[in-house]
C-alpha cells in the first residue's frame, strides 16, 4: 500500500464487515487491473482515501472541502463536489465528486445491470460507492469534473440510468418493499414512488425550491423507511374498514401451534403466548377482546397501530379498503430543531394515475411553499411560522379533529374579519352615544 | 491513462442529450416469484435470525436471506454479491433500507448451499463479508453518513464509529433476544443525514468550539449576508476587521456564547471551520422511533452529552451503547421499544440502570419546546 494506515488497521479485526479491508481489497484490484481498464482517474485514488482517511484518525478532523459548483449541463443536483484540503500528499483523490444515481424503487436489482454499473464506475471513477446513501441513492463516491459528463451520458444513452437529487429540489424519492414482499402494505409504494419521481423530473434536477423536499412511501404505519420522521411529505399506507381475522389461526396462535410475531422474539424464551397479556392488554385504544373462544375487535375505535397485527400476521390481515394518510412537515434538527410530520390528510385512495395526490396534495403544498418559504426553509418550519391553517387554505382540505393530538390551550384565536357578523367596520359615534367617553 | 470520451460532445453539449429519464422501473429488477406474487402475500415467518419466508395466496413461497454489510462498498465486494446472487438467485439481489443485502430464492432446498456460502466468506484480516441476521427483535444494520471518508462538515467518522459498535453488537445482528427491536443510527453532524433523531440509540457527531474566522479570505469566498442568516441563534453580526499588515477588511465576528455548534454558516461560507480534535466527539441520543405501533413515532432524546473521538474504536462510545442495550435487554417488557421502556420506568430510572452520569447538558434550554421537557408534577421516583 502506498501509504501507512496503522490505525485504521485496527478496524480490520472484529466480525462485522470491515469497510477497511474492502477499500484495501478495492486498492489491491485496481493496483493489479487484471482487466487491463483504462483508468480515467487516478489508478491510486483508493489507496490515497485511505491515506487521507487515516490522516483523519490521526487529527480527529476532516480533510476534504466545500463542495465547489460542479455538476452535468442543465441540472442543478445529482453531483456532490469534493476536494481534499491536502492534494499534494493525495492527488488520487484531490479531485474527488460524489454522483447520486436515482436509484430503482424497492431496491430490487438484477445482476446483468449492478455489473454495468460497476463497470462504468471502474472506467470512470473510483470503484467506491454507497449502497446505499441516506436518502436511498446508488452513491458513486469520487471522480473528477471532466468525467461528470461523460459518466452521464453513457449512464443515459446505455443505461437508460438518470441521476438522483440534490440541493435546493425534490430529493430522490425513496419507498419500503411494499406489495413486492410484504403483506402489509396497503398500496403499491413502488408504483407511487415511480409515478412521482417520473412526473417530478424538472423539480428533481432543477432547484427551484427554497430547500431539500423529500417524498417517503411506507406501505404501513410500522414505517419502514421512516417517512414520518424524514419527508416533507409522508405517505403512510392504512385502512378505514375491518382487520380481517381468520378465528382458526387466532386459536393456532392461543394453542401454541404457530410462532407469535412470525418468529421475531424466538431467541429467548418469553413463556407461553398469552393473548390476553401480549395483544389484547397491548392494544392502545383497548378495542380488542375475546368471547367465547373468539377474537372480536371493535374496529371503529381502532387506530391501526398495527401490534394486534404484528403479533398474529397468520390471524389478523389488513382492511379491504386501503388507502393513504398523507403526513407533512418532518424534517432532522437543522435548523429549528427536528420535527415530526403532521397529518394532513387522514386518508386517500391510491389509485393510478394518482391525479388527486399531485394535483390536491403535492401541488398547492409546493406553491405556497415556494412563493412564502424562505431560503433555506424546510415546508415543516414554514407550518410552524405561519400557521396549521395556513396549510389547510391553500389545500383547502376541511379542519378535522383527526388533524389534532389535543386542541389549542390558548384562546388566542385569529379570527379573521369574514368570520365575525357585520364584520369589523364600525361607527365610534354611534357607540359614544351610549358609551360616554 | 489517455483520456477516453463516452461520445459527449462539450462543443455542443445539446447534442443527442438525454435528460430527465428517472430511474430504472422498479418491475424490470423483480425475481420471478416475486412478479408472479406481488400484492399476494399472505403471511411471513421470521424461520430463524436473518432467514424469512413469505407465503402467497398462490401457494408460492419465497426465503430470504438477508446479510449485513458495510454500506461504503466497492465495485469488487458488489461484483462478489452479484457471483452469489447468479450462483444461488438468478441473478436478482435487493438491498433493504437499512444497508442489509438480500439473497432470495424460491424454495426451501436453496436456503442451506446459499447460507453455507454466505457464511464462508471472509476479508482476508477477519472479518465476515456477509454475516446473516438483523431480523426481528435484534439489533439490525446501523443507517449512517460519510463521516471523514467524504464529507466538509463532520465531527467524527461515521464507517469507523458503526464497525466498532456493530462488533460489539454483534451477537446481537445474528439473535432475536431483544424486548423489541432495537435501531442504531449514525449521523456524523447534526445536519443528520442519516436522520438519527427517531432512532432507538442514536450516535451523532457533534462540535463544541465555535466557528474560527479565516478573516483576510472571508469576503472573498463568502456571501457574508447568506453566512450571517444561515445561523439559527443570531450570533452571528458583520465586522470591519483590521488585518495584521493594517489593511481593514470586511469580515464577521460572533457572539461565542449564543452558539451551539450547528455548523451551518461553515456550510454557507467556507471560511468558518469548526473542526477540532479536542472539541469534537459523540453524543449519545435514545428513545427515539418512527413506527407508530403501540405507541406513537418519538423523538431520540439526548442521555450523553460527550464522549471525545477515541480513534479508531471510540471504545467509551461502544461500552456506553453496550451498557444501555444490556439494561434494556434485562428490564424492558417484551414489546417495549427502548423509548417505551425508559417512559415507564422514568428517565431518573433509565440513568440509575444505564448508570450514565445526569449533568445539565441534557436538560433542553434551546427555545420553546424545551418547557414542554421540564417535570411539572410532583410525581416522580427517588
Amino acid at each position: 500500500m502506498k501509504h501507512e494506515t496503522p490505525l485504521l488497521d485496527q478496524l480490520e479485526s472484529g466480525p462485522w464487515p470491515s469497510f477497511v479491508s474492502d477499500l484495501k481489497q478495492e486498492a489491491e484490484t485496481r493496483a493489479k487491473n487484471e482487466k487491463n481498464i483504462e483508468y480515467q482517474i487516478p489508478q491510486e485514488a483508493v489507496e490515497d482515501l485511505l491515506g487521507v482517511l487515516e490522516l483523519s484518525y490521526k487529527h480527529g478532523r476532516t480533510h476534504w472541502k466545500h463542495g465547489g459548483i460542479v455538476g452535468v449541463f442543465g441540472y442543478g443536483g445529482g453531483v456532490i463536489g469534493r476536494y481534499c484540503d491536502q492534494p499534494e500528499k493525495f492527488p488520487g483523490v484531490a479531485h474527488f465528486h460524489t454522483l447520486r444515481v436515482n436509484q430503482p424503487a424497492g431496491k430490487f436489482y438484477t445482476t446483468e445491470y449492478l455489473k454495468k454499473l460497476c463497470d462504468l464506475w471502474d472506467f470512470r471513477g473510483s470503484g467506491l460507492t454507497n449502497m446505499h446513501g441516506s436518502t436511498g441513492d446508488i452513491i458513486f463516491l469520487g471522480t473528477t469534473t471532466r468525467q461528470l459528463e461523460e459518466i452521464f451520458y453513457e449512464m443515459t444513452h446505455k443505461l437508460d440510468q438518470d441521476l438522483g437529487g440534490s440541493g435546493s429540489n425534490l430529493r430522490t424519492p425513496a419507498d419500503c418493499i411494499g406489495q413486492a414482499r410484504c403483506e402489509y402494505a396497503c398500496y403499491d409504494t413502488q408504483d407511487l414512488c415511480y409515478d412521482l419521481t417520473q412526473e417530478y423530473q424538472d423539480e428533481l434536477h432543477r432547484p427551484a425550491f427554497p430547500y431539500k423536499f423529500k417524498f417517503k412511501f411506507d406501505g404501513c404505519p410500522n414505517c419502514c423507511v421512516a417517512s414520518i420522521a424524514r419527508s416533507d411529505l409522508s405517505f403512510i399506507g392504512t385502512w378505514r374498514d375491518e382487520i380481517r381475522i381468520d378465528q382458526e389461526a387466532v386459536q393456532g396462535y392461543v394453542g401454541g401451534e404457530l410462532p407469535p410475531n412470525a418468529g421475531a422474539h424466538s431467541g429467548r424464551d418469553w413463556g407461553p403466548f398469552d393473548i390476553e397479556k401480549e395483544v389484547i392488554d397491548l392494544c392502545p385504544t383497548k378495542c380488542m377482546k375475546m368471547e367465547d373462544g373468539k377474537l372480536l375487535i371493535n374496529n371503529r375505535e381502532c387506530t391501526r397501530c398495527m401490534h394486534c397485527i404484528n403479533v398474529m400476521p397468520r390471524a389478523l390481515r389488513i382492511g379491504n379498503d386501503r388507502g393513504v394518510s398523507i403526513l407533512a412537515g418532518a424534517k432532522a434538527p437543522i435548523l429549528d430543531g427536528a420535527q415530526m410530520a403532521s397529518l394532513i390528510v387522514p386518508f386517500m385512495k391510491v389509485e393510478a394515475p394518482y391525479t388527486e395526490i399531485k394535483e390536491t396534495v403535492i401541488e398547492p403544498i409546493w406553491d405556497w411553499w415556494m412563493e412564502e418559504g424562505k431560503n433555506r426553509e424546510r415546508l415543516g418550519e414554514l407550518m410552524k411560522r405561519q400557521g396549521f391553517q395556513k396549510l389547510l387554505e391553500v389545500t383547502g382540505f376541511k379542519p378535522v379533529p383527526q388533524m389534532i393530538q389535543e386542541p389549542r390551550t390558548n384562546p388566542y384565536i385569529f379570527w379573521k374579519e369574514d368570520e365575525v357578523e357585520g364584520g369589523w367596520e364600525r361607527d365610534i359615534n354611534e357607540f359614544r352615544k351610549h358609551h360616554l367617553r | 491513462m489517455a483520456f477516453i470520451s463516452s461520445g459527449y460532445n462539450p462543443d455542443k453539449p445539446m447534442a443527442d442529450r438525454i435528460t430527465d429519464i428517472g430511474p430504472k422501473k422498479f418491475d424490470l429488477f423483480y425475481p420471478k416469484v416475486i412478479a408472479k406474487n406481488k400484492g399476494k402475500w399472505l403471511y411471513h415467518e421470521i424461520l430463524e435470525p436473518g432467514i424469512l419466508v413469505h407465503v402467497s395466496e398462490t401457494g408460492d413461497e419465497v426465503y430470504t436471506v438477508r446479510a449485513g454489510g458495510a454500506r461504503l462498498m466497492s465495485t469488487t465486494h458488489i461484483r462478489e454479491i452479484c457471483e452469489i446472487a447468479d450462483k444461488h438467485c438468478d441473478g436478482h439481489v435487493r438491498f433493504t433500507t437499512r444497508n442489509n443485502i438480500e439473497f432470495m430464492v424460491d424454495s426451501k432446498e436453496k436456503v442451506a448451499p446459499l447460507k453455507k456460502d454466505l457464511e464462508s466468506r471472509k476479508f482476508d484480516a477477519g472479518s465476515h463479508k456477509f454475516p446473516i441476521g438483523g431480523t426481528g427483535a435484534g439489533i439490525t444494520n446501523i443507517i449512517h453518513t460519510q463521516g471523514w471518508v467524504h464529507c466538509h462538515t463532520p465531527a467524527t467518522d461515521a464507517s469507523g464509529t458503526v464497525k466498532a459498535t456493530m462488533d460489539v453488537l454483534f451477537d446481537d445482528f445474528k439473535t432475536m433476544r431483544m424486548p423489541a427491536h432495537l435501531r442504531v443510527s449514525m449521523a456524523c453532524c447534526l445536519n443528520m443525514c442519516g436522520a438519527v433523531h427517531c432512532s432507538d440509540i442514536a450516535i451523532l457527531g457533534y462540535h463544541r468550539k465555535p466557528p474560527m474566522i479565516d478573516h483576510e479570505y472571508l469576503d472573498k469566498m463568502c456571501e457574508i449576508p447568506l453566512a450571517i442568516a444561515a445561523c439559527p441563534t443570531a450570533a452571528i453580526k458583520p465586522a470591519k476587521v483590521k488585518l495584521a499588515d493594517g489593511t481593514t477588511v470586511k469580515s464577521v465576528s460572533i457572539n461565542e456564547s449564543r452558539c451551539m455548534f450547528c455548523g451551518n454558516c461553515y456550510t454557507m461560507c467556507p471560511s468558518m471551520p469548526l473542526a477540532d480534535a479536542e472539541g469534537d466527539g459523540i453524543v449519545l441520543m435514545v428513545g427515539g422511533k418512527v413506527s407508530n405501533r403501540i405507541s406513537a413515532p418519538k423523538f431520540s432524546k439526548v442521555v450523553v452529552a460527550f464522549i471525545p473521538n477515541e480513534t479508531p474504536r471510540w471504545p467509551t462510545m461502544t461500552k456506553t451503547i453496550k451498557r444501555i442495550v444490556e439494561a434494556y435487554a434485562a428490564d424492558a417488557n417484551k414489546y417495549e421499544r427502548l423509548g417505551e421502556w425508559a417512559e415507564r420506568i422514568g428517565w431518573e430510572r433509565f440513568f440509575e440502570k444505564c448508570e450514565i452520569e445526569f449533568t445539565h447538558h441534557l436538560i433542553d434550554d434551546f427555545r420553546d419546546p424545551a418547557y414542554y421537557t421540564w417535570r411539572q408534577t410532583s410525581n416522580f421516583k427517588f
